[in-house]
Order: structure tokens, then C-alpha cells, then sequence
């Protein structure tokens, strides 16, 4: 049992706090009133290797580990929720599956662009008519020689209009006796002829993120572009899931450290009734349950993370880490309002933007109510993780690092 | 035996730094409490009017180390020679005013003499035949003592404005001794100066002059008729505002900030703006001129060494955080300022 | 280019620092390189980007001290000396820049050296020159700009940026540079770097591996450490007759506290 993170991690923290603070911190507020992202915010998180943290050299990648990207994540969300947006759509549900599932063939033309950061990944698997009930998806795949015709779309797609590339679900079997069963995923090039999108704006938070939709026009991917086997769709979006909500789960941690820290600063700065109100007990048990809640999602993100170091399956432990860590983070940010009073309730500060963004996770990637239902199935074992045809590989840094 | 004080006499082409004649009156109490004389130095070419300056204003002779080859400020000429006087007159201390080019100088000289310098001295005190320096550590938070146990001389650079500045005594005389400058082989060569940058940033500025929204609140003031619209007159009279505020910055070399109010408003761009949402700032003059002082702006100066509010407003919570205040109209104080600042400081 | 680059270890600027028991204390604030030092590095990696060679960080100070090289490492250096003795306790700029001369002529064959201008604990701001001066070599202090670099000619161009504006200055090389922020943008460290650097042995040399039998003595001493005087918050009201009164009076306060 080792709870110590290692030097080479708080350097990893410390490099993208300091990107963060430096570079987005005072010019957020800004992207966040325009409802758009911020131009120099991709280029920068590809130059500094972010986009490719935890992906092996030899694929284009940094070659660091997968808690490492938790600590980028917590680092990006302390500033803004829309970094670590970039991270679990880009790496968490996108890269990481071609990691997990791809050829080398594939790992090469997709992944080593992506890991470099001169190819932006989204991922399409929600549509205008389904959500958490993956088992309806409407957009069709029909096999036509050596490739498929996509016909579909999808929405609230992060970074639909920056993305080089998604990672598309749809049906190739449409008779599938259990539909789950006739999914298929590919890798769609936006620049492929048929393929229209466009931004999507009045968000209640993310505001300084790049949300959209995406459709597909009898649009021609070759076949090579399948990502796994037909019809093993459904399997690979949902280990593409563990690892987006890894992310989500760690960004929220990071989401509540911000709130936790604002919240420090301001009790001790603001005064009432003839002293700093950090002195009043009510404003006291705001602030523990801020600390409770932090440290409590990161071990649980921690944990998650460790286990997929370790090759080990952590759907369950990576449910739990994003639930929690998404509904504390968003009971922190109201208290740090509440705190803050009226400035609280302004822009003046940040935690209305904190409010605003954390709430948006709380419905993506496994609503928390999916989760609960999660935790529930495994706690009366009426859930079973089945072992997959392609797990999600150990770190091993000899591997990654050569 | 008697104490040597030396004075180096910065310049940058001949024209003196003025807190060189600082550091002659910081000499001169230095001198009497240990018993001894002060020595003007001044190394460069065509500046043995610096020697007489130096004299005028305290120093009891002058020493002045002349040649062509010391016309730019090159410190390893200058500091071969100014080691060289100092060794000859047997210095006890040395004071050189605070610049970018004594630090280095100082630096230099005391390797060649193998003794100790301390840099940028706030105060200075006489104490058992010693002087006693202190100095400002960890950026102002604390302050330090530092005295020499080493051999002489002593060598300190003194801050700017931190000693009183001696009237010069006109007709005042003394000796004005040449020394052979230590020119050596040169290891470099001054190409050309460009002048410096103007504008202050915030953040580096040492004083900031900021204005908030009382800024735009002065009833006498008549906007010109082809402005008909509110927000455009409120705008202008926010511009005349700040052209006062800027002249007062101009003179006393500060930075221009703003309240939010005044950057929401439309007054100033948000480059100015200090506070939470803009600028964090720790000059070592705040001078806050109708602002009232939100919680969100002083988040962003209160920290500032000295803070001076103008307010019309007696009950500002400004005042709550000021050292000085003026309760008053800034379009009359602020004018009056600049004017008092040219007188006093010069500038 | 054979590339030096000195380095301190301080607490972080926005450390609460105070004296206890009339030592300074910093509490739990963590100790970074020196932030002056970052635009330092930068230059030395920007100087073998542009022309080649190598950049070996060197930092004095204790055992803990190697973090701040650790970070030189991770921005990109090539390797990094600890220097550290028990000697070299209670030194002051003198003893510092006889002991990182001594370093620099060990490692032989420089062509220039980097420094930051100041320290943010000390504040001497000494140390370049100084070591410029032990080692005969030109004094290149508050560089603002480097305008060219000539290895084979052994010459650099530069900014110096003087109270009355910028000196364009030529020097031979090998030279001491000591820098401003308005240099460069220091970068971040790569995760590739910060994997080297956390791998890194630094060697460690003592005073007798610098060949210093004889340490040159402080001729410095530090009695007291002591808080600035709490400011009077009490907000003093100007007042006066008219305007132009006013104004005089608030700035002959501001000159007798020595404000202004």
C-alpha cells in the first residue's frame, strides 16, 4: 500500500498548473461570456504534450501513465472545466479506445496524429433521440464492399467542430436480437465528403468549450476504419466510457479543490459583523465538507487510476470515483455561492463559472442516476463486469516509454 | 587613524544619478559618528564637474579617474579603477547610490578587494566603529542587518530616496585628486543606447495612480453639444478624469490602473484594470482616486506598501485601508498633486 | 556551445515569510527554483537550440536544493551539479562566487553562463558579476535582449537594460550573463523532461571536489533578521485650505515617510 504520489506526478501537476494558471486562468472569463473556445487553447494542450500524456512514445505519445492523466485532469478543471473536457473526449474516450482496441495500422494513422496533437479526437456515440439508453441508437452502417455508408447524427458532441476525427457508433445489424448487439464503431475523418456540423450555444455551463452536432450524409469510410469486430460496438463504447469518466471524475476533484481554495480565500479575506467571517462556524462546516469531498475524489479517482496502471477492470471503481466526485463537485460550488454572497452570485468571481460547469457533469458520460443504478447492480450482484475481448493495456513503463 | 567615507557619483554620460548626492549626506553622518572624511569618486570622461558637484554637496575632496576609454559605463574599466582608488585612499566604507550599473560595480569592486557589499541599503546606523546596514530580504517582507567583519572597506549601495538629499553648497571647495585610470584591455564595447520603453506596466510598477468610477463624476464639467448621448458624455467626462490621472502618473513614473467599475464602464481598456477579476498589484504607492473600495478591487492592491485615497465619499471603505486620505473632489486634488509632485521631486 | 546556467533554491514568492526565534520561516510554503533563474535556463536552452552544445545547470545549496535542479533538468538541461558543503554555510555573495567560479572552472571549457538577476530570498542581485569578476570575464548584467551569438567569433551582442534605457552592448565570450524577465518567456517542463529529471543522479560536489581547501571567509555577518515596522492602517485625513494646500501637505508626508 503506497498513498505517496511520486515526484515525477507532482512535477507532471505542477507543469499544467502552471499552463492553467498562467495561460488560461486570466482569459477565461472572457471565452466563457463569447461562448467560445478560447483559439490558442488546442495548439497550446498539443504543444505541451498534454493531448498525448499518457499514450506511449512510440504512438506519438508522452508515454507518462494513467494517473498522470488524472492529475492533468484535476489541474485543467481547477481552471476551467472546459480543458478537461479537451482530455476526456480527446484522450479518455477516443485515444485511449484505439489504444484498447485498435490495430497497429490504425494506432498509427489515428492514434500517433492524435497523441501529438496534430489530429483533434472526438467521440459520437450520443444522438438527438438517445442518451443513456445506448440500445437505441437510430444512426445506421451499411456494409457496401470494402467500406461502410454512414447515415446519422449525433449532438452534444464536444469539440464537434474542431475534431479531425470521431469516434462514430452505429447499427450495422439492425436485427439484432439484443440491439445492444448490432453496434458497430468507426473511425470517421470529418473531412470526409458528407459529413456536415456545426456549434451549439445557450449552455448552461462549458460555455468557453466547442459542443455541437454532427451528421452523417451517406458518408463512405473504408472498412479498415472499423474500430474491433462488427457488431462489438457497444462493448468498445463502453470501456471508452471508463476511461472518459476517469477524466470527468478527476477534472470534478478539480472542480471542488478550485471551489475549496476560492472559498479559503474569500472567508479569510471578507469580513462581517466585525470580523472575517472564516471565524463563523456555518461558513466553517462549508468549508470541511469542501475538504471532506476533495480528498475523498481524489482517493476514489486515485484508486481508479491505479487500477488501470495496473491492467486491472475498474468499470465499478471508476462509476463510483465519477459519481461522487461529479455531485460533490457541484454541492461545492453552490457552497462556495454561498459563501461568496452576492459577489458570489456575479462573475466578479469565479465560482458562479465553477457552478455553472459543474453541473453539466453530473448528466454526461452516465447521468448520476446510471451510476447509482451501477453501484446498486454490483452491491446486489445483479451486475457483472464480463472480461473484454481487448482490455485496456497495464502501464508498463519500459513499453511506454521506448 | 582617520575613516575614509567614499562616494561613488553614478552617471550615465556625465549626468548624475541624484541619489549619489543621497549617499554624500548618508557619508557625511557616517563621517561624523566615526570621525573622518567623505571622498567623492568619479570615474569617466569629461565629468570633473562631478568631482565639484560631490564636493558641493558634502563630500570634503573628490577623486576622478578620467579617459577616453571610459566614456560608456563598461564595468570591468570602471571597477579595475574604482577598486584602485579605494585601495589608494584606504577606504573605510564605501556608499554607492542603488542603480543597475552599482550593483554590478559594487559587486565587482569587492571581489577585487576581497570584502563584503551589501546591497541596496534602507537605513544605516554607527555602531562599536561598525556601520550597520539594513536591508530589505525576501522581496521587502523582512529586513536584515548586515555589517561588515571582514576587511575594509565596507561596501554599500544605498536606495533611492531612502536618505535625505543635501542642499549643495555653492562655492564650496576642496581637493579634486587624479588618479590613472585602470583601463585594461577592453572585453567589450558599448554599440548605441535606445531609449527606454515608455509606458509602466502594473505589475512592475513601483507606483500606481488608478482611477474608478468617480472618475467620470464631475458636474462642471461641460461635454462638448455634438455629444448627445448620456453614455458618451459620461465617457467623456471619464476621459477628462483620466487625462488627470495620467498626467499625475507621468510625473511621479507610475503605472495607470482602474477599478472594475471604470472598465465595465467603458472608461479605460481592461489592460488597466486591478483587482480580483484584473491585475494584482504591490507597488509601494497605491494612490486610489474615486474608487470606493469593493472587497473585489482591494483584493487586488491591498497589499500595496502605501495607500493614498481620494475620495469625495468620507464614509468610502477605501479610507479603511488608506494610510493617507483626501476627502475632496479628485478633479481638484489630483491636479494639485501633479503640480506639487513636479515642484518637489523635479521631475 | 559549452553552457552554464547558476541556479538558487527559494521559497515561493507568495510565501508568508516571517522570523521565528529570529530565523526566517517560510511554514510550509514549497521551495521552487528561483523564479529569476527560469529566464535564465530559458536563455541557456534557447542559446544550444539556436547553436548547439550543452547546458549544465549548477545550483548551490543543500541536499533539498537538487529540486531546483530537478526543474532545470525538466525544462531541458543536460545535466546538473549540486554543490554542497558544510563549508559553504553562512556564505555571503563573496564566498558564493568563489565557490560557483571554482564550479565553472571545473567543468572547464565555458563558452558563457547564465544567471537571473536576482534571488528572491537574498535580493543581493551580486552573484553574476561577481562571478564574472573571479573568472576575468566580461560582466554582462540585466540583460534584456540577446542580439546575436557568434560561437566561432566568440562574441554576443546584447540589451542591457540600464534606468536611462538600453545599452546595446558587444562582449567577447566566454561572458557572464545575468538576466531580466523581459529576456523570454521561460517554458514549462516536458513530461519527457520530467521523467529525466526525476530519474536524474545529480552528482554531488563538495568543497574539496572543487579543490578549495581554503575557503575565502565571509566578510558578512547578519545580527538580525527583524519584521518591516507594522504600517499605522490608521487612515490619516489630509486636510487644508484649498486644493494646491492639500496637495502639498499629502506630499511632503509622502516624502517624510519616504514613500515617494
Amino acid at each position: 500500500m503506497d498513498l505517496q504520489i511520486s515526484r515525477e506526478h507532482e512535477m507532471v501537476s505542477q507543469m499544467v498548473r502552471d499552463f492553467a494558471q498562467r495561460e488560461v486562468a486570466p482569459i477565461i472569463k472572457e471565452w466563457d461570456r463569447r461562448q467560445e473556445m478560447a483559439p490558442d487553447i488546442l495548439p497550446r494542450m498539443a504543444e505541451l504534450g498534454i493531448l498525448g500524456v499518457c499514450i506511449p512514445v512510440r504512438w506519438g505519445g508522452q508515454g507518462m501513465d494513467y494517473i498522470s492523466l488524472g492529475l492533468v485532469c484535476e489541474e485543467l478543471e481547477a481552471v476551467d472545466t472546459t480543458l478537461r473536457v479537451v482530455m476526456s473526449v480527446h484522450m479518455g474516450l477516443n485515444s485511449l479506445g484505439v489504444l484498447q482496441w485498435g490495430t497497429d495500422e490504425q494506432k498509427q494513422r489515428f492514434l500517433e496524429p492524435q497523441a501529438r496533437g496534430a489530429r483533434i479526437a472526438a467521440f459520437g456515440l450520443t444522438e438527438p433521440g438517445i442518451g443513456s439508453d445506448v440500445s437505441a441508437l437510430a444512426s445506421s452502417a451499411r456494409r457496401d464492399g470494402d467500406s461502410y455508408v454512414l447515415n446519422g447524427e449525433k449532438t452534444w458532441i464536444s469539440l464537434a467542430t474542431k475534431a479531425d476525427h470521431v469516434l462514430w457508433f452505429a447499427r450495422t445489424d439492425p436485427n439484432a436480437a439484443d440491439p445492444h448487439e448490432g453496434i458497430s464503431a468507426f473511425l470517421l475523418e470529418t473531412s470526409t465528403p458528407g459529413v456536415t456540423r456545426g456549434d451549439l450555444h445557450g449552455k448552461l455551463g462549458v460555455r468557453a468549450g466547442s459542443t455541437g452536432w454532427i451528421n452523417c450524409s451517406d458518408v463512405r469510410v473504408p472498412a479498415a476504419n472499423r474500430l474491433g469486430e462488427e457488431n462489438e460496438g457497444f462493448r468498445i463504447a463502453m470501456s471508452c466510457l471508463d476511461n472518459g469518466r476517469y477524466t470527468v471524475a478527476a477534472g470534478a476533484t478539480g472542480l471542488i479543490r478550485a471551489s475549496l481554495e476560492a472559498s479559503v480565500r474569500y472567508a479569510k479575506e471578507r469580513r462581517a459583523f466585525g470580523r472575517p467571517i472564516a471565524g463563523f462556524q456555518l461558513i466553517q462546516q462549508k468549508i470541511a465538507r469542501m475538504v471532506q469531498a476533495y480528498e475523498s475524489a481524489r482517493l476514489l479517482y486515485l484508486r481508479a487510476g491505479w487500477m488501470k496502471n495496473q491492467g486491472l477492470r475498474n468499470t465499478r471503481e471508476t462509476s463510483l470515483a465519477k459519481w461522487f466526485a461529479t455531485d460533490a463537485s457541484f454541492e461545492a460550488a453552490s457552497e462556495a455561492v454561498q459563501i461568496h454572497g452576492a459577489y458570489g452570485y456575479s462573475d466578479e468571481y469565479d465560482v458562479e463559472r465553477y457552478l455553472r460547469n459543474a453541473r453539466g457533469a453530473m448528466i454526461y458520460e452516465g447521468t448520476s442516476e446510471i451510476h447509482q443504478l451501477m453501484q446498486a447492480g454490483y452491491a446486489l450482484g445483479m451486475r457483472q463486469d464480463v472480461p473484454l475481448r481487448c482490455e485496456l493495456p497495464a502501464y508498463n513503463p519500459q513499453v511506454w516509454q521506448t | 587613524m582617520a575613516a575614509k567615507i567614499l562616494v561613488y557619483i553614478d552617471h550615465f554620460e556625465g549626468q548624475p544619478v541624484l541619489s549619489s548626492w543621497e549617499a554624500v549626506g548618508a557619508a557625511r553622518t557616517i563621517a561624523a559618528a566615526l570621525g573622518g572624511d567623505v571622498v567623492g569618486v568619479v570615474v569617466g570622461s569629461g565629468v570633473s564637474g562631478l568631482a565639484e558637484q560631490a564636493i558641493a554637496h558634502g563630500a570634503d575632496s573628490a577623486l576622478l579617474a578620467e579617459a577616453d576609454a571610459l566614456k560608456d559605463y563598461r564595468p570591468e574599466p570602471y571597477a579595475s579603477t574604482v577598486a584602485k582608488m579605494a585601495r589608494g585612499a584606504g577606504a573605510t566604507v564605501m556608499l554607492f547610490p542603488t542603480t543597475g550599473r552599482t550593483r554590478e560595480l559594487a559587486g565587482m569592486v569587492a571581489v577585487d578587494l576581497e570584502v563584503g557589499v551589501t546591497p541596496d541599503a534602507i537605513a544605516l546606523e554607527v555602531k562599536d566603529g561598525k556601520v550597520v546596514a539594513t536591508r530589505p530580504i525576501y522581496g521587502g517582507k523582512l529586513l536584515t542587518k548586515e555589517v561588515s567583519k571582514g576587511p575594509e572597506p565596507h561596501l554599500l549601495t544605498l536606495r533611492a530616496r531612502a536618505f535625505p538629499k543635501p542642499e549643495p553648497v555653492a562655492g564650496k571647495t576642496g581637493a579634486v585628486e587624479k588618479v590613472a585610470a585602470e583601463v585594461g584591455a577592453p572585453l567589450t564595447e558599448v554599440s548605441g543606447y535606445k531609449a527606454a520603453e515608455s509606458g509602466v506596466s502594473l505589475t512592475d510598477a513601483g507606483v500606481i495612480v488608478s482611477g474608478g468610477r468617480g472618475v467620470s463624476n464631475s458636474p462642471k464639467l461641460t461635454p462638448p453639444a455634438e455629444i448627445t448621448d448620456e453614455k458618451q458624455k459620461e465617457i467623456w467626462r471619464a476621459q477628462q478624469g483620466f487625462a488627470l490621472i495620467r498626467d499625475l502618473a507621468g510625473a511621479l513614473g507610475a503605472a495607470v490602473g482602474a477599478s472594475r467599475a471604470a472598465v465595465d464602464a467603458g472608461y479605460v481598456p481592461y489592460a488597466h484594470q486591478v483587482g480580483q477579476t484584473g491585475k494584482v498589484v504591490s507597488p509601494d504607492l497605491y494612490i486610489a482616486c474615486g474608487i470606493s473600495g469593493a472587497i473585489q478591487h482591494l483584493a487586488g492592491m491591498r497589499t500595496s506598501k502605501t495607500i493614498v485615497a481620494i475620495n469625495k465619499d468620507a464614509e468610502a471603505p477605501i479610507f479603511k485601508v488608506a494610510r493617507f486620505g483626501i476627502v475632496g473632489d479628485l478633479f481638484e486634488v489630483v491636479p494639485a498633486m501633479t503640480k506639487a509632485v513636479r515642484a518637489r521631486l523635479g521631475k | 556551445m559549452n553552457i552554464v546556467v547558476c541556479v538558487k533554491q527559494t521559497p515561493d514568492t507568495a510565501a508568508t515569510v516571517t522570523v521565528q526565534d529570529g530565523k526566517v520561516s517560510w511554514g510550509e510554503a514549497p521551495l521552487v527554483l528561483n523564479p529569476w533563474d527560469e529566464f535564465a535556463v530559458e536563455q541557456a536552452l534557447r542559446t544550444k537550440e539556436a547553436h548547439g552544445g550543452k547546458v549544465t545547470a549548477v545550483c548551490l545549496g543543500p541536499e533539498t536544493a537538487k529540486e531546483a535542479l530537478k526543474q532545470a533538468l525538466a525544462m531541458g538541461s543536460d545535466a546538473a551539479v549540486l554543490i554542497s558543503d558544510p563549508a559553504f554555510a553562512e556564505a555571503d555573495s563573496l564566498v558564493v562566487s568563489a565557490v560557483l567560479a571554482a564550479a565553472i572552472r571545473k567543468l572547464g571549457d565555458i563558452d558563457v553562463a547564465f544567471f537571473g538577476r536576482q534571488a528572491v530570498d537574498s535580493d543581493t542581485g551580486l552573484t553574476g558579476a561577481q562571478v564574472a569578476r573571479r573568472l576575468g570575464w566580461p560582466s554582462l548584467s540585466l540583460v534584456a535582449a540577446v542580439r546575436s551569438v557568434d560561437p566561432a567569433g566568440k562574441t554576443i551582442d546584447v540589451d542591457r537594460m540600464l534606468e536611462e534605457g538600453r545599452q546595446e552592448v558587444r562582449s567577447q565570450l566566454p561572458a557572464v550573463l545575468s538576466v531580466v524577465k523581459e529576456l523570454n518567456e521561460p517554458r514549462y517542463p516536458s513530461f519527457m523532461g520530467i521523467r529525466k529529471a526525476s530519474k536524474a543522479e545529480i552528482p554531488v560536489w563538495s568543497a574539496a571536489d572543487l579543490g578549495m581547501p581554503q575557503m575565502p571567509a565571509p566578510a558578512l555577518e547578519w545580527p538580525e533578521v527583524i519584521s518591516p515596522p507594522k504600517v499605522d492602517t490608521k487612515c490619516e485625513i489630509i486636510q487644508g485650505d484649498t486644493p494646491d494646500q492639500i496637495a502639498e501637505r499629502l506630499v511632503g508626508r509622502l516624502l517624510e515617510e519616504k514613500v515617494l
